[in-house]
């Protein structure tokens, strides 16, 4: 499955999310932003969940391109120690499940599972007790 | 100039949808009630500010005015679009240049929620293509992090809201004038966790009107002197957290909240007026949704973080508590016109001040209405504007 966009994820199996660092000052941000102020940086794999809240309705289109079914899904901001808090489903788990300060990894997951040619974007999901990397 | 910039004459175009008018003609019909208001005629205004977001240019309404040559400049700044035109106008009159003009808002927004594209805030394609690029997501996952961090609970968001509705009954220019009970706020459909339909604004319609004169042209119209001692408009600091992120900072002490374009704007207007919050006896604060409010009475300076859930327990920010707030019932009641929101808190301002508020009238700290009253905006992509009035 290819990504929805090019320089978003690493080349390698399973894939990281890519940030930039800017070069003068040497905060991350996300994604890693056009032009040479930034250097591209791979990001941690693992983080805890920063705030969240469930999208309940369908976004409108455009610019949203994902699946005319609507299912509400988890919105979060995973803070990836000493990197940066960035911003992505959360899957996998029940709604009445999501904590601030949960545990969770990076995963992608696809835009429309049904689509003929399904883009992969970034997502996270729990790490279960017991499974920590 | 000596004196202050005062505030002589208010007029407002009803908020919430009028089919068959638009925007701009809702502006022109705020400027003619607050001309009549001010007991001035067009041609002696000798400029203007004019704020729009998505309603058109506002200086296209000077065919409709009179082709008087007056200045005419427009103002698009996002939320703080209306509290920029305010600013300037003050300016101009500050400068010496001028002694009698405009701050004028009006918008005209779609049903729905508001419909942003990623390049408009230099975001990529992907980012919208995902179903991130929607403000209601931002504004939830903000107060869901001050909720766990301050103990503010669901129940306080619904209070809020609760307000809201309860104060506009009192307001002829409000959208939703209909009392909602707590418990139908509280069990309304969710639209984003912990938010129901009734805790977020909605986009709308509407026109303000504020005609601002030196400290002498206002004694010479005979008005009652409403001087406007703050206006303050300020952008964000770093580390915030805005809307359309697809990052934020970390941060070393995250366990306090975030500098914000609010905290900045409003420590600034409290400067220039020369008074503090515990000065202020009304106040109407951004609340495009409920935890809105609650934030924004921190950041504004009214109260500590965390505070918020024993002052609304005990109804310190109602119509009759220590400090009335949203007495018009705010974004959540009136909707949101973004050109207007901020001049409509100032219009409400002066109306208290002049008491004029009928059923919503502030009594005051001695009971002779208030004396000092103050209004706030924030929006995308982090901008405040504040104002602070004194009678």
């Amino acid at each position: 499955m290819r990504a929805i966009a090019e320089g978003l994820l690493t080349d390698e199996q399973p894939p990281r999310l890519i940030g930039g660092r800017e070069r003068e000052t040497g905060r991350i941000v996300y994604p890693c932003p056009p032009g040479d102020t930034c250097e591209p940086v791979p990001l941690g794999r693992e983080g805890r969940l920063w705030s969240y809240t469930i999208q309940r309705f369908r976004p409108k289109t455009p610019p949203y391109a994902g699946p005319e079914a609507f299912l509400p899904w988890v919105i979060a901001y995973v803070e990836l120690p000493g990197e940066v808090i960035v911003e992505a489903p959360l899957v996998g788990v029940a709604f009445e499940d999501v904590k601030i300060g949960m545990p969770v990894r990076f995963t992608t997951i696809a835009l429309d599972p049904d689509a003929a040619d399904p883009v992969a974007m970034p997502a996270f999901e729990p790490i279960a007790a017991g499974d920590a990397a | 100039m000596s004196g202050d910039v005062c505030i002589v004459g208010v007029g407002i175009h009803p908020f919430g949808r009028t089919d068959g008018r638009s925007g701009v003609e809702q502006g022109v019909f705020a400027v003619k009630q607050a001309l009549a208001d001010a007991g001035v005629e067009w041609p002696q205004v000798q400029f203007a500010y004019g704020a729009s977001d998505a309603a058109g240019n506002p200086d296209s309404m000077v065919d409709r005015l009179g082709l008087t040559g007056v200045q005419f400049i427009n103002v698009r700044n996002g939320c703080a679009a209306g509290g920029s035109a305010l600013f300037s106008a003050q300016m101009a009159i500050k400068s010496g240049e001028f002694d009698l003009g405009i701050a004028v808002g009006f918008d005209k927004h779609p049903r729905g929620a508001f419909n942003a594209l990623p390049a408009e805030y230099n975001l990529p394609d992907w980012y919208g293509e995902v179903g991130q690029m929607v403000t209601t997501q931002f504004f939830a996952a903000k107060i869901m992090r001050y909720m766990a961090m301050f103990g503010i609970s669901q129940r306080s968001l619904g209070m809020v809201a609760e307000k809201a509705f309860r104060n506009a009954v009192h307001a002829p220019h409000a959208w939703r004038r209909r009392p909602v009970p707590l418990d139908e706020i509280l069990e309304a459909p969710l639209v984003s966790d912990p938010y129901t339909k009734y805790m977020f604004c909605s986009p709308a319609e509407g026109g303000v009107a504020l005609i601002l004169a030196s400290e002498k042209k206002a004694r010479e119209l005979g008005k009652p002197l409403i001087r406007l001692k703050a206006a303050t408009m300020r952008t964000r600091p770093p580390h915030s957290f805005e809307v359309f992120a697809p990052s934020v900072d970390v941060v070393e002490d995250d366990t306090r909240p975030r500098g914000t374009a609010s905290r900045i704007a409003s420590a600034a207007a409290f400067d220039v007026a020369g008074i503090g919050p515990d000065d202020i006896d009304v106040a109407q604060l951004q609340d495009t949704e409920a935890g809105a409010e609650i934030m924004h009475m921190a950041e504004n300076g009214f109260c500590a973080d965390g505070d918020q859930e024993q002052w609304l327990a005990e109804g310190r920010t109602e119509i009759g508590g220590v400090l009335p707030v949203n007495t018009d019932g705010g974004c959540l009641a009136c909707g949101e016109p973004i050109g207007a929101s901020g001049l409509r808190q100032v219009y409400e301002n002066v109306v208290q001040l002049r008491g004029d508020g009928g059923g919503r009238q502030v009594q005051g700290k001695d009971g002779a209405g208030p004396r000092t009253a103050y209004s706030h905006v924030y929006g995308a992509p982090g901008v405040s504007a504040v104002t602070i009035l004194e009678r």
